[in-house]
């Protein structure tokens, strides 16, 4: 979908707006992502400089970080997943209400990183399903800023249900509208 | 540091070579008594490190080293208290600070501290069939069921073995442009398996 199926042109319209449910919906959707931070190494604290005043996610509607999943849209697994961890990302990940979105922040979240040992996961989307893949060690704030702004655009283009797979298996929410 | 009276008390005690401090080989059953007399007589008030040790040429194989410091003398001790049957005492009772030292390395190397308080592992989950540390376990890790059975049977998810691709990554030194880790077996990696 194109930013013009929803615009509003005063001139044909008037008072009135046409749009589509999806659209409206997947625009506040957007606009307003609630992050949970899942900081588990040093990606969180390039992630709490995003929310900080020099970099200032709230510039996008994200800076209401939950630190419960119930209220949280989007997980930002900032950090190394060990294998004792994973089960926590798994449960946390289920705690939360669809729709959801996963962001793996930096090299270890995305792929196990530096950290090829007995110990850590090799990529938390072998757990949870991943919309954004971000890379750097750490990234930079810029660099998440760009990944949550490229997730924003996956939102608006998404249809009238949020189809995700996952392993074979499909997660299914309807948009109530 | 008085090495005499030391070895006097304890005359199973041995000395032994080392190039920064005084170095010493006690007996199993006497660590907890001479980190005690230690601590109590020449001033060894702080336990700076306890770790495991594994000699797999050796027998017994396993040890552990402690490391000693004195805050009024300014001088460090080393022991080494090799195990008897994978045991040592703990010593705890002396320096309770040990405590999580030697859940550690009886995480990594299966060494049994007897009279621990509290002797769990620290780092891996309780159920983790191997010491990680020890010399025949590889790097990469070895196939086990996720610690959570419900989050194994919703992801399908084991503990596999990390892809090593010619790994472990070492850095050969040199300036740090070219000082990037590097695979020591370079000739097989993610496109091209090894022979």
């Amino acid at each position: 979908m194109v930013q013009s199926d929803f615009s509003y042109n005063s001139k044909i319209e008037g008072e009135v707006i046409v749009t589509r449910a999806d659209a409206v919906v997947n625009w506040v959707r957007s606009h307003s992502v609630w992050p949970m931070p899942m900081g588990l190494a040093c990606c969180a604290i390039e992630l709490m400089a995003a929310g900080g005043s020099r970099f200032d996610i709230s510039r996008f509607g994200m800076e209401v970080m939950r630190f419960s999943p119930r209220q949280a849209d989007c997980m930002i697994v900032s950090g190394t997943v060990t294998y004792k961890m994973a089960e926590v990302v798994r449960r946390i990940y289920d705690q939360m209400a669809e729709p959801k979105w996963v962001v793996a922040m930096g090299a270890c979240a995305s792929t196990g990183g530096m950290y090829r040992s007995y110990a850590t996961l090799q990529g938390v989307d072998n757990i949870v399903p991943v919309d954004i893949y971000i890379s750097g060690c750490p990234p930079r704030p810029e660099a998440l800023l760009d990944g949550m702004m490229l997730l924003q655009e996956k939102i608006r283009n998404e249809g009238g249900s949020l189809k995700r797979t996952f392993r074979g298996r499909t997660v299914e929410t309807k948009i109530v509208s | 540091m008085d090495a005499a009276a030391l070895t006097l008390k304890f005359p199973r005690t041995q000395s032994l070579k080392s190039i920064d401090m005084p170095t010493f080989a006690v007996a199993n059953d006497e660590l907890t008594e001479i980190v005690r007399y230690l601590r109590d007589t020449q001033g060894f008030d702080l336990l700076a490190d306890l770790c495991g040790v594994d000699w797999p040429d050796r027998s017994p194989r396993f040890g552990v080293v402690l490391h000693l410091l004195s805050t009024t003398n300014k001088e460090y001790v080393r022991l080494h208290a090799a195990c008897d049957n994978d045991a040592v005492p703990s010593v705890t009772s002396v320096h309770p600070g040990a405590n999580w030292h030697e859940r550690e390395a009886y995480d990594m190397f299966g060494i049994k501290f007897t009279g621990h308080p509290d002797p769990r592992r620290i780092l891996m989950w309780e159920s983790y069939p191997y010491h990680p540390l020890r010399k025949e376990f590889p790097l990469a890790g070895i196939e086990v069921p996720l610690p959570a059975a419900d989050v194994a049977a919703v992801t399908g998810q084991n503990v596999e073995p990390a892809p090593m691709m010619g790994g472990p990554f070492v850095s050969h030194g040199g300036h740090m442009s070219s000082a990037e880790p590097q695979a020591l077996d370079q000739s097989w990696n993610e496109e091209k398996p090894k022979a």
